[in-house]
């Protein structure tokens, strides 16, 4: 017997487990079906034996049959028998079926009649697991004759001490409801009450089920709204707050009293969302961001949520000097439909962007003055709202811009007209006085336009319409407009007198405008220095002291004057004194164009200063926002752009193609996975003051990368023979001397190629060589700067990038491109042309435009220098005519141009040294002036090599070429012997 | 609600499946298969939502998915559930079931993606236990997932303490299976009693 039950448990030992069953199927591929038969049989076996261990194994490989869909309902007594072990582990794995396949009644009979003694017997049990399994099994089976009978006993569970059972029970509660709903009643006020408790699940899981019951039937569920409300505004779990926000959703359409509370809170949340955008946006989606937002402002209600999106548009799009805009006319037009909003308080706001826009960026000025003079023509819409608002702020914008780049206006005439409409005379006063100004500015352009094509007689009715029109603003109660007005007035009359006596005036009238407007950073004081002798601390005159304040106080003569009135100390009149200036400043400047504002927060000017409210003005109330003809719509740019960047895709794809081959180039930019961000060149480019003036300037190149103008202005077209180069490489040699030993195979090459590099400043030496060449028309016709940089991915291929600029007065265009190949060093072509035809350059160049074109060159020996022929041919088109031009030049392929900076480490270059692979040679240069570590910078720059280890005035560096030679260089300067650099190379 | 969570490998293989209302077996699998279908082809850079299929209710539900090596994880919830929040506790989720996962296979040093799969399949209970305590009669019982882990591993504790001696032979012989002996005896002859072991699927 004893060893019947020993035979039993070892028996058992090997039973399939679940993890045998597992591998048993994967193991049976081939007769799954049949296997898995084999096993059920098993597990029927099992299922019939009187340990329940076995049972609980079985139910365990059930649960994995089911899921391989499997039916197993025919288990479902053993499985709620095993279920009322008294063993957790069992019962776990019970509650991992899905009972609910039980649909046969009979069996559902089986289950009522079984399970509920044992799961009444469990839900009492002392050990918190085993409620809990329980609970859970339940969820699984609940039935309606369950949840009768076990109705009361979850309730009282749901007052559990351990809020794990608390928040188990109050979850199942939503399953018993659904099953036997004569049980909400009783339970709702204990539910309810498990929407304050104290644990954090328990209280999401009652709001949970709250929000399932008020899904289905809202109207009940009204009076918890306060309580939900509190929970909201002070709950910080997001699961809980999204339930709340959706049953809100479903409770405000029966209680529209709520919607008004929820606006606070819920534009809290929306206000979250709106700030994660901000940090959301990029190049690519900018558009689509604004797009939507602009859809929420077209639906939004309530003019608070609504300036809110505006002021978050707004944000974002000028978010750290505009970076992510592409395309600024898609921009202006973004701003010019928000001025279209009913009732914003924003319009400064809006007129301040423009004015910043159109100052910043050059490029769409022409755009901008265009949107401008059709805002102006229709100004009449925006002024209907103003006591309101500050929409109306948006035409002090656009009478500036109207005003100050006149010369892009297409009929300046009609814009000068719509200025001085009787109108205008409503609009608050600071308007007003940039409308009269502007006039002004328009006139001289009218004039200057009239005069020019001999037309007085039209000259004289435009200074006639400034007379008639003028008086009105003369007459202005504000100052402002009054002064300009009067001032402008007498200058028309004078010039009129002047028209009468034909005198050509236009010329001068525009000089009373002259000048370009240059953006000013909001820095730029700090780099104005400070004189000697300059103590901007230090008083002027002698501070005042307290006593002596007093005396000097005048006495009043008409009033008593305040008995004791201790006056503030002297600093902290100092300190609101200068706040108060400071702020009247920042009004001042923020009314005034010229400066640029940086933070929003300055620019809330025109609200508080005297308007002219108590003018009477009819009110026209547009109920629909009137679409204004020939106002472009944003909408369109977006489609505009997308067409853009694909085509510029597939143009840098084509481009890729053609050097496919190439090397990862200069730095980011031949990345060709994916569009990223820098990838997407903006459509203007932009003249954007940052934050501080750079120091040097830069030639941005449209690639994107920079080349210091100073190399450009080196490289003028020069004719340089023989000899004179010859000339210029005794003086730099003189200023630059270096000693260099080597003795490698390629000794003499290597030795030119150095001199040779060393007689440029940048890296690829650049000849134009117009030999005997006549005087040309256009002495320096094209400038060529040219770069050669190794493919690291393939090392028999260079590419040379040459920048050419047309330095003549015309159009030069059908450029190209040819070299005369050489055994060693081949152009590129592609494939079919013969090897003397030439590469057509990809682009046209416009009188003083430069450009870059990439050419990729294939070369087999990279241990020697090169030089190649060769032409560019090109068409120079005149007014009258065009001609063919041709220009030879010579590209020098020096041996460091085939270097590819690599860092390395001083243990793994001392080893190299060690190795003694290496060819060494060394030379000597004298007279070197320049401080050792500039020397070290040019070689790095120029060379491509990296500094490996700097002992005082003895550096070791080291490079790589593109096939993969180590070169090392050691550069020593004696103090009293000039540097010695020897080099080597593997 | 949720109406089912579904783990299903890149192949449509069902890994772990858990459905909150009644689907008949053979229809639990179509409906795998469908999801299979509607989630496998779309790229890894597009929406983690999207209207079921029709056999699981059409555009009234969603599908919340994301994909994890090898894995899916879709949940199947009607609009009463925010899309984020579940997509942010399908995240929470799988970063647990791993972590547990590790524990149980002691494989810390291993790359984990490539092992999840099969211990996944082998510890399907386990996964179980921390889905239980995620989600309870397909709503959702506890967000705060260190509260989980907690709760799985009293459990855990409480199931080993359980099975204490009488479970040492069992464990004792998974041990030995689980190790790769290049052969078992067959038979084990202890005088008159015979003991008949199981044929073993090899490893």
């Amino acid at each position: 017997m004893a060893l019947k039950i020993v035979k039993g448990s070892i028996d058992r030992m090997f039973d399939k487990n679940l993890q045998d069953l597992v591998r048993g199927i994967r193991n049976h591929k081939e007769d799954e079906a049949k296997y898995i038969s084999t096993c059920i049989d098993e597990i029927k076996q099992e299922l019939k034996q009187d340990n329940i261990a076995v049972k609980a194994n079985a139910v365990c490989k059930l649960t994995y049959l089911q899921m391989l869909g499997y039916d197993v309902s025919w288990a479902a007594f053993n499985i709620v028998e095993v279920m009322s072990s008294s063993k957790f582990t069992y019962k776990v794995s019970c509650s991992q079926l899905q009972l609910q396949s039980v649909d046969a009644v009979l069996i559902t009979t089986i289950i009522n009649s079984v399970s509920l003694p044992l799961v009444t017997q469990d839900l009492s049990s002392p050990n918190q697991y085993d409620t809990g399994v329980a609970l859970t099994g339940l969820s699984c089976f609940v039935t309606p004759d369950l949840a009768r009978d076990l109705a009361s006993d979850i309730m009282t569970l749901m007052s559990h001490t351990k809020p794990y059972i608390r928040k188990k029970a109050v979850l199942i509660m939503y399953k018993v409801f659904l099953k036997y709903p004569e049980s909400l009643r009783p339970a709702f006020p204990r539910l309810k009450e498990k929407l304050e408790d104290p644990d954090p699940g328990v209280q999401s899981a009652a709001v949970n089920v709250i929000c399932e019951l008020a899904r289905r039937n809202p109207k009940n569920y009204l009076s918890l709204a306060p309580l939900f409300f509190k929970l909201m505004t002070s709950s910080t779990n997001n699961w809980v707050l999204i339930k709340i926000i959706k049953l809100f959703g479903a409770l405000t359409p029966l209680e529209p009293r709520l919607g008004k509370k929820l606006i606070e809170p819920l534009t809290n949340l929306i206000h979250r969302a709106l700030d994660l955008l901000y940090g959301m946006v990029s190049k690519k989606n900018l558009m689509e961001i604004v797009k939507k937002l602009m859809l929420h402002v077209d639906k939004a209600e309530g003019t608070t949520y609504r300036d809110e999106l505006l002021t978050k548009i707004i944000d974002i799009c000028s978010q750290s000097n505009y970076q992510y805009i592409t395309n600024f006319e898609w921009y202006i037009s973004i701003l010019v439909e928000l001025t279209r909003l009913e009732g914003t308080r924003h319009g400064h706001l809006i007129a301040s962007q423009m004015l910043d826009v159109a100052i910043r960026v050059k490029a769409i000025r022409v755009f901008a003055v265009a949107q401008m003079a059709t805002l102006l023509d229709n100004g009449h819409l925006l002024t209907g709202n103003m006591q309101r608002n500050g929409i109306c702020e948006v035409l002090y914008a656009a009478a500036w811009i109207c005003g100050e780049f006149s010369e892009h206006l297409e009929d300046p005439m009609q814009t000068l007209e719509a200025m001085l409409r009787p109108k205008v005379a409503t609009l608050p006063g600071h308007i007003q006085a940039v409308y009269v100004q502007n006039a002004a500015k328009l006139f001289a352009t009218v004039l200057r336009k009239q005069e020019g094509t001999t037309d007085s007689l039209a000259a004289q009715e435009t200074s006639q319409l400034l007379i008639d029109r003028l008086p009105l603003f003369v007459q202005s109660a504000n100052l402002e407009v009054q002064e300009r007005a009067s001032c402008i007035l007498q200058l028309v009359k004078y010039i009129q007198k002047l028209q009468q006596k034909e005198v050509e005036v236009a010329e001068e009238v525009t000089a009373l405008f002259a000048g370009e407007l240059n953006p000013v950073a909001p820095k730029a004081q700090k780099k104005v220095p400070v004189p000697d002798g300059l103590d901007l601390d230090a008083w002027i005159n002698e501070p005042p002291s307290e006593s002596e304040s007093e005396d000097e106080k005048p006495k009043a003569i008409f009033t008593k004057e305040e008995p004791k009135h201790t006056r503030p100390r002297h600093t902290e009149v100092d300190e609101k004194e200068l706040a108060r200036r400071r702020e009247a400043r920042k009004q001042e400047q923020a009314n005034n164009p010229f400066y640029i504002k940086t933070s929003p927060s300055s620019q809330k000017v025109y609200q508080d200063q005297p308007g002219v409210e108590h003018i009477p003005v009819v009110q026209i109330d547009l109920s629909v926002p009137l679409k204004v003809p020939g106002m472009p719509m944003s909408d369109q740019y977006l489609k505009l752009e997308e067409e853009r960047r694909q085509k510029e895709r597939s143009e840098r794809k084509k481009k890729e193609k053609k050097k496919k081959r190439e090397k990862h180039g200069r730095g980011r930019r031949a990345d060709s996975g994916p569009e990223s961000e820098e990838d997407i060149t903006p459509a203007h480019h932009v003249d954007i003051v940052t934050e501080e003036m750079p120091e040097v300037c830069w030639v941005l190149l449209q690639s994107g990368y920079f080349i210091p103008q100073v190399m450009s202005a080196q490289f003028l077209f020069q004719k340089s023979t023989k000899h004179k180069k010859k000339k210029q490489k005794k003086e730099k040699e003189e200023k630059e001397k270096k000693k260099k030993k080597k003795h490698h195979h390629h000794h003499h090459h290597h030795h030119h190629h150095l001199h040779s590099a060393d007689e440029s400043v940048q890296n690829g030496t650049v000849e134009e060589e117009e030999e005997p060449l006549p005087v040309r028309t256009w002495p320096s016709l094209l400038t060529h700067v040219y770069d050669v940089q190794g493919n690291l991915q393939d090392g028999s291929q260079v590419v040379v990038s040459v920048i050419f600029e047309n330095k003549t007065d015309h159009f030069l265009k059908s450029m190209e491109f040819n070299v005369l190949d050489s055994l060693n060093s081949k152009l590129q072509r592609p494939e079919g042309s013969s090897p003397h035809d030439g590469l057509a350059v990809p682009f046209q160049l416009p009188p003083g435009v430069s450009n870059e074109a990439r050419f990729v060159f294939s070369v087999q020996s990279i241990v020697m220098p090169q030089k190649l022929k060769g032409t560019l041919t090109f068409i120079v088109k005149t007014e009258d005519a065009s001609t063919h031009e041709k220009l030879d030049f010579k590209l020098h392929f020096t041996c460091t141009s085939y270097l590819i900076t690599t860092p390395c480490y001083s243990d793994a270059y001392a080893k190299l040294l060690e190795s003694g692979e290496l060819k060494s040679s060394s030379l000597k240069l004298e007279g070197v002036i320049m401080p050792f570590h500039h020397l070290l910078a040019r070689i790095c720059f120029h060379h491509h090599f990296s500094v490996v280890e700097r002992i005082d005035s003895c550096a070791s560096m080291y490079s790589r070429s593109i096939q993969g030679h180590h070169v090392c260089l050691l550069v020593k300067t004696v103090s009293t012997r000039p540097p010695y650099i020897s080099s080597l190379l593997l | 609600m949720i109406k089912a969570i579904l783990i299903f490998n890149n192949h449509g293989k069902p890994r772990l499946i858990r459905f909150y209302q009644y689907f008949a077996e053979d229809m639990q699998q179509q409906i795998i298969r469908e999801t299979f279908h509607l989630v496998s082809k779309r790229d890894d850079n597009v929406c983690n939502f999207l209207e079921g299929g029709s056999l699981i209710g059409g555009s009234d539900y969603k599908l919340i998915y994301r994909h994890y090596a090898t894995l899916y994880f879709v949940f199947c919830v009607d609009s009463s559930e925010s899309e984020l929040g579940i997509l942010d506790l399908i995240q929470k989720m799988y970063e647990k079931v791993c972590l547990s996962l590790q524990v149980f296979v002691e494989t810390l040093d291993k790359c984990f993606e490539n092992v999840c799969e099969l211990d996944l399949i082998f510890h399907m209970d386990k996964v179980h236990y921390i889905l239980q305590e995620v989600v309870m009669g397909g709503m959702v019982l506890e967000t705060n997932m260190n509260e989980i882990v907690a709760q799985v591993e009293l459990q855990n504790r409480m199931e080993k303490s359980e099975g204490g001696l009488s479970a040492a032979p069992a464990r004792a012989v998974s041990a030995v299976k689980n190790m790769n002996l290049p052969e078992i005896p067959r038979n084990i002859n202890i005088g008159d009693i015979n003991i008949k072991v199981p044929s073993l699927s090899p490893f």
